[in-house]
């Protein structure tokens, strides 16, 4: 599996959480699972989103840790706080542009999705990836998802002045180079300002 | 007589259903890493995705994705994930149960056998064997399907035997076996990427055959269309790019105005009607009346739309149709599906790669367990029952005098209605939860209350089994080995993983054993099932689904072999009707004329709207096992009713209110779901739970007079909001009784 990477493509989603129950699988998070699945708006539409951690260049967990415990592996995994240095301060949780980490009272501890270090480390696909029906998750070679996928891969995102780069990547239609979630990004007045210039950075 | 039991609290403490949250030995057994790996199949649905079971201490404790199996490629649906917590579970049956007057008591696995014998053998003497019926289900493997056929025709000698697959794959297989002379999807699923436009009609592919899916998208990555027929927008629809929200029970009509518009724009495949089918005159002139204005009005899908669909079916290069019980539990099921197979071989969809239809089975072994004699009309072989040359056959592989072989028996409804009427005095049930799972639950009800002896084997206590006299404690998937077929007709090899707990047997030996107490041991002579497939595969030699060039050994080594397979040099057959021929003796399909009719309970005043049932992606069938499954049970714990915001607005009703729906039969009590993904003269209600809130309380015993499928897509019924049933926890635990562990992370969905 060296040489994969993680693609996350919503529009295949069906919301079976097979990657969920899969995931509370792992004997490090017994019956717990680390990634979720939402409906957009279940009483207007079908559409669901399942979530992993985007394992970013630069975390916001980490930047926002005080008590230093969240990680990044050279291999750019990003991993669940150390459970020596975690205070349960939540300031994690609310810093992550993506909502992924979770604070477990109990436990005193941030977890997070680590995108299955047990199983990619001896060259196993995450767990989640695996098990995906749809393979709305999917940990293959980028080579093979620019060959086979309609959807591009993107990973850059736009969080109003917050650019974040992450390891995985998010699908989306052709021509959408970047995902930006400010209406500000596709506003005419701010295209001096940012919008073009930053289309255009977004290119990988 | 068979009554359950008063005291119902001791039975559920025992026998549940419990949900069961923990590997068996705890998660840290689990994670000690001494297991070996059983490479075998799914238990629950029709696809039969590979998975490999983690077994230590003669317990399945997990699974690992098994990436090498073709069809699945390690994926698994949330059922497949947690199948494992249903093996070592808290209310397994461990050893026989007899009812007395006190409730369930234990007993040895001899004296079940003496008590079933005698029985059995008083009420054929009393009533004569037509008497007892036998119910098998499809969930079982191949070998076991074969032997319950042939214990019911020679141990017992009844022509009474039915399967559940009667509530699933019979309107289907009724129409291909007419139309093209074999039932079987003729395509593999590896064709849908290579099709230009899949037309999907009823099938909610991502909640029952989740890892279709995935091929779906595949097809889409090339450029394919999807075109989604269903009442609700179910999770697929998502990516449809033509929704047509036909309306419940008239789907034939959407369908002969398709075929109309495709011979109105000279879309027909001509020199392949002429060639390879006969009967299209027929056909052509009974879709005459069916413009597409006409079709609208029935099926309430836009004119525009239906020619558009009729365009893109009719004017792509490659087409597919995949089809499941949404177009199938109908009573114009067979009618249905014969206008699917007449829509693809008139534009010559048929018999290539990419161009053809599918019929999604439901479940495990839906398509093995029909093949070989569980099924009343059918002998192993998928044979007939009333061919002479096939009865000469299957007597002399048996070793019994022909005329001994009864004749074809009734279906699993009209059984269950015989014994109503007084004329089934007992009956023997492995695999089957009719009171889930059968239309009109009172009825039901009632009669299993008049049966003389009712014995069931089954490895958890289901809701029909507690009306039993006798419960045999018999073995789950992971106990037993042998054959099924999935979907595609590609036969694998369920591999044992764990031994049977406690006292539990193989249902295998259970059914044999008892044919010895019968007096007919020399018939069945098997001490392992390797020997029961080995006499099965002779006796299917010659027939339709010829099984002869078939050994377990192939099976595990080609990854699945796919049926007809009549000599061991053969390949097996992935595609059918490759060379235009099909199955009928002059080698053509016989298209066949449908006629539209309303459905069995149409909506009035006092019922003014549609109700129709289904499935949820957690949950499997009648519940028997994955309600006991604490992780799925949290996913969707209690049935639903979907209900559009324009049809909840007029009667007041928000979402999460209590809602009392009432059919000309009963009516139940659940909460809404107001969603805008379902049409606004319909309500849905998935039907996996028993009792006051089960779906089958409400539908209706209307057949189709061929398959005799029930028509549980379409009921008429009126929705009231109401107020929360009085003793609301009093249900839960009576009718689910989760007692397990709540997990420690509050669910999103």
């Amino acid at each position: 599996m060296f040489g994969s990477e993680f693609f996350v493509d919503p529009s295949r989603c069906i919301g079976c959480r097979s990657c969920m129950t899969a995931c509370a699988e792992c004997d490090s998070h017994r019956g717990v699972s680390m990634i979720h699945v939402d409906y957009l708006d279940r009483p207007d539409m079908i559409a669901t989103v399942p979530m992993v951690c985007m394992h970013c260049e630069e975390p916001t967990c980490a930047m926002v840790c005080p008590a230093d415990a969240i990680k990044r592996g050279e291999d750019g995994v990003v991993r669940s706080a150390l459970k020596p240095r975690c205070i349960a301060c939540s300031n994690c949780v609310l810093a992550c542009p993506f909502g992924v980490p979770k604070v477990h009272v109990d436990l005193e501890l941030m977890m997070k999705c680590d995108m299955c270090y047990d199983r990619t480390s001896v060259g196993l696909r995450p767990m989640c990836a695996t098990v995906c029906p749809s393979q709305a998750l999917t940990f293959v070679p980028p080579e093979q998802v620019a060959r086979e996928r309609r959807e591009q891969p993107v990973n850059v995102f736009q969080f109003g002045n917050q650019t974040v780069r992450t390891k995985v990547s998010i699908m989306l239609p052709p021509g959408a180079p970047a995902l930006s979630v400010d209406a500000a990004d596709y506003m005419w007045e701010e295209e001096h300002a940012r919008g073009d210039q930053s289309q255009e950075a977004f290119v990988d | 007589m068979a009554k359950r039991p008063d005291a119902a609290a001791p039975i559920l403490e025992r026998y549940g259903p419990h949900g069961n949250y923990v590997p068996p030995g705890g998660w840290d057994r689990a994670a000690r890493g001494d297991y070996r790996l059983v490479k075998t199949h799914c238990c629950f649905c029709g696809q039969q995705c590979g998975i490999q079971l983690k077994v230590q201490e003669n317990q399945v404790v997990g699974f690992e994705p098994w990436e090498d199996f073709p069809y699945n490629r390690g994926m698994l649906c949330p059922k497949g994930v947690k199948r494992y917590l249903q093996g070592p579970h808290p209310d397994r049956l461990l050893r026989s149960l007899e009812r007395t007057p006190e409730g369930f008591q234990e007993i040895s696995y001899e004296e079940a056998l003496r008590i079933a014998t005698e029985k059995l053998t008083a009420i054929r003497e009393k009533y004569g064997p037509d008497a007892i019926a036998i119910y098998g289900g499809a969930s079982m493997v191949t070998e076991k399907a074969y032997l319950l056929g042939k214990f019911a025709r020679v141990a017992v000698g009844t022509r009474n035997i039915d399967y559940n697959g009667r509530l699933c794959m019979v309107s289907a297989g009724t129409a291909y076996k007419l139309a093209l002379g074999v039932d079987r999807a003729p395509n593999p699923m590896s064709d849908v990427p290579e099709t230009e436009v899949l037309l999907v009609l009823g099938a909610n592919v991502a909640e029952c055959a989740p890892i279709a899916t995935s091929y779906i998208w595949r097809m889409r990555d090339n450029g394919g269309r999807l075109i989604v027929v269903d009442p609700r927008m179910t999770p697929i629809s998502r990516n449809a790019d033509l929704y047509l929200p036909v309306r419940p029970g008239t789907d034939l009509a959407l369908l002969l105005g398709m075929l109309h518009v495709i011979v109105r724009e000279g879309l027909v495949d001509t020199e392949y009607l002429k060639s390879h089918t006969t009967g299209w005159e027929a056909v052509r002139e009974s879709a005459a009346k069916w413009d597409p204005e006409t079709a609208a009005r029935v099926c309430g899908v836009p004119p525009d739309n239906i020619v558009k669909a009729a365009l893109m079916f009719g004017r792509a290069k490659k087409a597919m149709a995949i089809h499941a019980r949404g177009i199938e539990h109908h009573s114009k099921g067979v009618e249905n599906c014969l206008a699917v197979i007449n829509l693809c071989l008139a534009t010559g969809n048929m018999g290539a790669p990419g161009r053809g239809c599918f019929m999604i089975t439901g479940q495990g072994n839906g398509q093995g367990g029909r093949e070989h004699g569980q099924k009343c009309d059918q002998l192993p072989g998928a044979r007939s029952i009333t061919d002479p040359e096939a009865r000469r056959h299957i007597a002399g592989v048996w070793g019994i005098p022909e005329e001994s072989l009864p004749g074809p028996g009734l279906t699993a409804q009209e059984i269950m209605n015989a014994i109503h009427a007084g004329e089934i005095k007992a009956l023997f049930s492995m695999c089957f939860n009719p009171l889930v799972s059968l239309p009109d639950a009172r009825h039901t009800r009632e009669a299993l209350e008049k049966l003389e002896f009712f014995g069931v084997i089954d490895f958890f206590l289901s809701e029909t089994a507690q009306h039993a006299d006798l419960v045999f404690a018999g073995s789950t998937q992971e106990e037993d080995e042998g054959v099924i077929a999935s979907s595609e007709g590609r036969v694998q090899k369920i591999n044992k993983a764990v031994d049977p707990p406690g006292e539990a047997r193989s249902d295998a030996k259970i059914v044999t054993d008892l044919a010895h107490r019968l007096g007919k041991g020399q018939h069945f002579p098997y001490t392992s099932t390797r020997e029961i497939f080995e006499e099965l595969r002779v006796a299917s030699r010659g027939g339709i689904a010829d099984y002869y060039g078939i050994t377990w050994e192939r099976v595990e080594k080609e990854y699945g072999v796919f049926w007809p397979c009549p000599s061991l040099d053969h390949p097996g057959t992935l595609r059918l009707f490759e060379d235009g021929r099909f199955y009928h003796g002059d080698g053509k399909a016989h298209m066949q004329v449908t006629e539209y009719r309303q459905s069995g309970d149409p909506p009035s005043s006092d019922f003014p709207i549609y109700l129709t049932t289904g499935r949820v992606v957690s949950q499997f069938l009648s519940g028997t096992q994955t309600r006991r499954i604490g992780p799925l049970v949290d996913l969707y714990p209690e049935p639903r009713c979907e209900i559009h915001p324009r049809l909840a607005g007029q009667l007041g009703i928000a979402d999460g209110d209590w809602v009392k729906v009432t059919t000309r039969r009963n009516s139940v009590t659940v909460q809404a779901q107001v969603v805008r993904t379902i049409r606004p003269d319909t309500v849905f209600i998935p039907y996996h739970w028993p009792g006051p809130r089960s779906a089958n309380n409400l539908t209706h015993r209307t057949l189709d007079p061929r398959s005799k499928i029930p028509e549980f897509k379409v009921s008429a019924c009126r929705v009231e909001k109401t107020q929360p049933p009085a003793d609301l926890s009093g249900i839960r635990k009576a009718e689910t009784g989760i007692a397990g562990a709540v997990p420690a992370v509050e669910g999103r969905l």
